[in-house]
């Protein structure tokens, strides 16, 4: 009803089989707005823009775009309208240049030199480099998603959608993106922004709508707030703050050194000369910007990959490169996924069978399984760790991101492991179970157990960890103890550019 | 148009009840299938489902067919379990019932010390034939990657040529009249029979035995467990540290030594020779009889008499009701047919949909909205 808005949303409702996604819920957008949509995963954000960009229909309720009331049947409507999003998951060719990606995403009215002079035009107003005539796969992550924001910039959009932008962003990239974003809103564009992290929102935005179960739970002015309010408003409450006290480490309990792995697929990273150590009674981080060897270097601990040196990777001493998981695992390794369904649990299987996964004690030698007393560890690992579900009947697809990560950490912690390796602990978590779950870690640090934990939230690295380290390019950077680190120099080191003093690689890493 | 949604919350009951509803569907096809044929639907319902299991004679027979479908049944749950999707079980099976044979054909005076322990070297053949036609599956999938689906069906030819082959050439019997067969195997090689006067053998309390050893296997053992997590999410048995070559390994050998089992139960057992006639097909319809049963060792037993009755039915209705014999083959696909869509139904419902019209022109771009 108010002329002035660029956007309204109104009574917006949908309706999925098993949730209630959107309940009417409104949003309010002014021209030149860098509007931030705050939510945790699972609270309707991404329903709400998908509503937006026309990917999904509402039920009910009314969008006006421009004070005009519309109906947004598809994508391709919402672009016409002068609608356009830049996802989270990019979605570029690798063998073709940023041009012909920029050309293959438009109307077929340019031509393809045209849109070369175009992009260059565009990057220069807005300040994002971009070379049009380089392959994409020789592109860093930056580099990549500021291509999809030139595709994005030249339809010339009145609202640009931007979807949770800076979880592949090192700190540094992402200041200059904010730099680029308040230029477009100066412009007249309209910009939301999605994301959960609370400091980026309070930084860029000027308005912030917070969605928590499909409602909107707040209107506000995120430079007007802490980011304590802001969490209330997300998640009803504050985190609870975690204890972290001070203790000297043990024995070298992981040893890795001149770990190099070939990639295995196409997409992969190869890993060069990894070296890392891990003692008992510490947590080591590892941080980085997701695929630079992450999930290689994972698979090659765990023994998912098994074609590592045997003496490349020493588990207290003993040599167990090419040993298989179960192997690692009696030898007191345990690992938790990334991925929860169909990697760490079986989805249609119930959690008293996927406890049997990694845990075979009550497996007899010649291959008995004892269900009853399965059935009991399972319930103890449910009660212990406070997982919400059925119980242990329930299927592992039955439960929540949040509950099924608290079981299965639950039952690698249950294992009384020397060393427990964790990749994205609380990747998808909600607040309170993610709290709980770094707090199970430090108890775990505390009762002499080495970690090592993998994660690209870099919060949580620093809440955590007592050493960190950086993975960039399948490569490992020296170990750094936390209490010596800054965001910043972690930052520069996500680059790859630990070998030069800060102060020239910030500014390499700027431009990276 | 129309659209698949996938249900919240499908129903327990209706999936377990979803074979009775298929069969009941498929009963409904049949009747209107007998009526345009123009015979009575009645007299066609009583062959396939009355005639069958009348008295003691018919259930002889009845079981006489269910136990080689049931046996076979057995390991391809095992290897659809696993992920692993061997076709070929009509091969495994006619190179069961050839090493059985071969070894029945070797009695005589120099064997009789063997007695009628004769007929478990026998049998041992036919799981040792029918696990070797199942390791070349396995081994060329291991080896070289090669898609075990086609391997295993293509094989199911070669193994027939080879039959052929053999009851032509080599094996053909010379006081045979020339005709293509191998001679009649000596009683002592027979399989036992359970009851005088009834065709009905001992190979029916073998397949009831395997049925509870499949049942503990698959339920009650970490190996059956780590074959079945290996078939439901590969990542999951991988991060478990459960091999996906032995699970592929021991799939086809149990399934093919099933198979080769049924082979050489049959050959020893109502067929007493081998003749170009061997393969009747039970490899394929085990298939059916496997999903039928809802890959379960319990289910498997009804759908086996169940597929058995339309084979008896389906020779019946040759003889009494003039009706050509692929009448059989009708009814078992139209079984697995209205199955399949029961439990499409079961975790799907139909919505209709009016399409929105896209006005603007974008292919290229609409590709990346996936």
């Amino acid at each position: 009803m108010n002329p002035g808005l660029r956007l309204e949303l109104t009574g917006i409702s949908k309706q999925y089989p098993l949730v209630r996604a959107n309940d009417r819920v409104g949003l309010r957008v002014k021209p030149g707005e860098i509007h931030a949509v705050l939510g945790e995963n699972g609270a309707g954000k991404s329903t709400m823009m998908k509503i937006i960009y026309g990917a999904v229909q509402p039920d009910e309720g009314e969008i006006r775009f421009n004070g005009e009331p519309v109906r947004i049947g598809s994508p391709a409507q919402a672009r016409k309208l002068g609608i356009s999003m830049v996802y989270q998951h990019f979605s570029l060719f690798d063998t073709l240049t940023a041009a012909e990606n920029v050309w293959l995403g438009l109307d077929k009215s340019l031509t393809l030199p045209q849109v070369s002079a175009r992009i260059v035009e565009v990057a220069q107003t807005y300040g994002l480099d971009v070379d049009p005539e380089r392959p994409v796969h020789t592109l860093s992550v930056g580099e990549r998603q500021r291509v999809e924001i030139v595709r994005a910039l030249l339809t010339q959009p009145q609202l640009l959608i931007l979807d949770e932008p800076t979880s592949v962003l090192t700190p540094q990239a992402v200041d200059k993106l904010f730099v680029t974003l308040r230029k477009l809103a100066e412009g007249g564009c309209s910009i939301l922004y999605i994301s959960h992290k609370l400091d980026e929102i309070r930084a860029l935005c000027h308005h912030c709508t917070v969605l928590r179960g499909g409602r909107v739970t707040g209107e506000v002015d995120p430079t007007k707030e802490s980011n304590a309010s802001l969490s209330r408003l997300m998640i009803g409450a504050e985190p609870p703050q975690l204890q972290h006290r001070p203790q000297t480490a043990g024995d070298v309990v992981l040893q890795v050194q001149g770990l190099n792995l070939p990639r295995q697929d196409a997409f992969g990273m190869d890993l060069h000369d990894i070296r890392l150590e891990v003692h008992a009674g510490e947590i080591v981080g590892i941080a980085g910007v997701s695929g630079n060897g992450q999930q290689e270097l994972m698979a090659a601990l765990s023994g998912e990959d098994a074609r590592a040196a045997p003496s490349a990777i020493t588990l207290f001493g003993q040599p167990i490169g090419n040993h298989s998981p179960r192997r690692r695992r009696k030898g007191g390794l345990h690992f938790v996924p990334e991925e929860r369904l169909g990697r760490g649990a079986v989805p249609t299987l119930s959690l008293a069978q996927n406890t049997l996964l990694t845990r075979t004690q009550h497996v007899s030698r010649s291959g008995w399984v004892h269900l009853r007393r399965v059935e009991r560890m399972a319930q103890e690992i449910i009660e212990r760790f406070n997982v919400r579900g059925g119980g242990a009947g329930s299927s592992a697809r039955s439960l929540s991101g949040g509950n099924l990560q608290k079981f299965i950490v639950g039952r690698e912690i249950s294992a009384e492991p020397r060393l427990l390796i964790v990749s994205q602990p609380t990747w998808g978590v909600d607040v309170g179970a993610a709290a709980q779950i770094r707090g199970e870690l430090l108890k775990l640090r505390d009762a002499g157990c080495a970690l090592l934990v993998v994660s690209e939230e870099l919060d949580e690295l620093f809440e955590i960890s007592d050493r960190l380290l950086v993975i960039a390019k399948g490569r490992l950077s020296p170990s750094v103890p936390v209490a010596q680190a800054s965001i910043e120099r972690i930052g520069v080191w996500m680059s790859g550019l630990w070998d030069r003093p800060v102060a020239s690689a910030a500014a390499a890493s700027a431009e990276a | 148009m129309i659209k698949l949604e996938s249900r919240p919350q499908p129903s327990q009951l209706m999936s377990l009840l979803s074979p009775l509803l298929a069969l009941a569907i498929t009963v409904l096809i049949g009747i209107g299938l007998f009526l345009i044929l123009g015979k009575d639907p009645l007299r066609g319902l009583q062959v396939f489902f009355v005639e069958p299991v009348k008295n003691l004679y018919s259930l002889s027979e009845l079981s006489i067919k269910a136990t080689p479908l049931i046996l076979i049944a057995l390991g391809l749950a095992v290897c659809f379990r696993s992920n692993v999707w061997n076709i070929g079980a009509e091969g495994q099976f006619v190179v069961g019932a050839l090493a059985a044979g071969w070894v029945a054909m070797q009695a005589g005076p120099q064997l009789a010390w063997m007695g009628r322990g004769i007929v478990v070297a026998i049998l041992l053949a036919g799981v040792l034939g029918g696990m070797a036609w199942a390791a070349i599956v396995a081994l060329l999938r291991d080896r070289f990657n090669a898609n075990e689906i086609l391997v295993s069906l293509m094989l199911v030819y070669v193994a027939e040529m080879l039959l052929g082959y053999l009851v032509y050439g080599p094996w053909k019997d010379p006081q045979g009249y020339n005709f293509p067969q191998t001679i009649t195997f000596l009683p002592e090689t027979k399989v036992p029979r359970l009851f005088d006067g009834l065709r009905a053998h001992i190979g029916s309390v073998i397949a009831l035995v395997a049925v509870g050893g499949f049942w503990i296997f698959l339920f009650r053992t970490y190996r059956g467990f780590a074959l079945q997590v290996g078939g439901l999410a590969p990542l999951a048995a991988r991060y478990a540290g459960f091999s996906s070559r032995s699970a592929l390994w021991t799939a086809l050998l149990l399934s093919g030594g099933m198979a080769g089992l049924a082979g050489g139960l049959e050959a020893a057992g109502p067929l007493g020779q081998l003749t170009p006639y061997v393969p009747a097909g039970y490899g394929f319809a085990a298939i059916i009889v496997a999903y039928v049963g809802r890959l379960h060792p319990v289910g498997i037993v009804f759908s086996g008499l169940l597929m058995s009755m339309f084979y008896i039915g389906g020779e019946l209705a040759q003889s009494r009701m003039a009706l050509p014999k692929s009448l059989t083959g009708v009814f078992q696909g139209l079984l697995l047919f209205t199955l399949l869509a029961c439990d499409t139904l079961v975790h799907y419902r139909l919505r209709w949909q009016r399409r929105a019209a896209s006005p603007v022109s974008a292919p290229a771009a609409a590709v990346k909205e996936a």
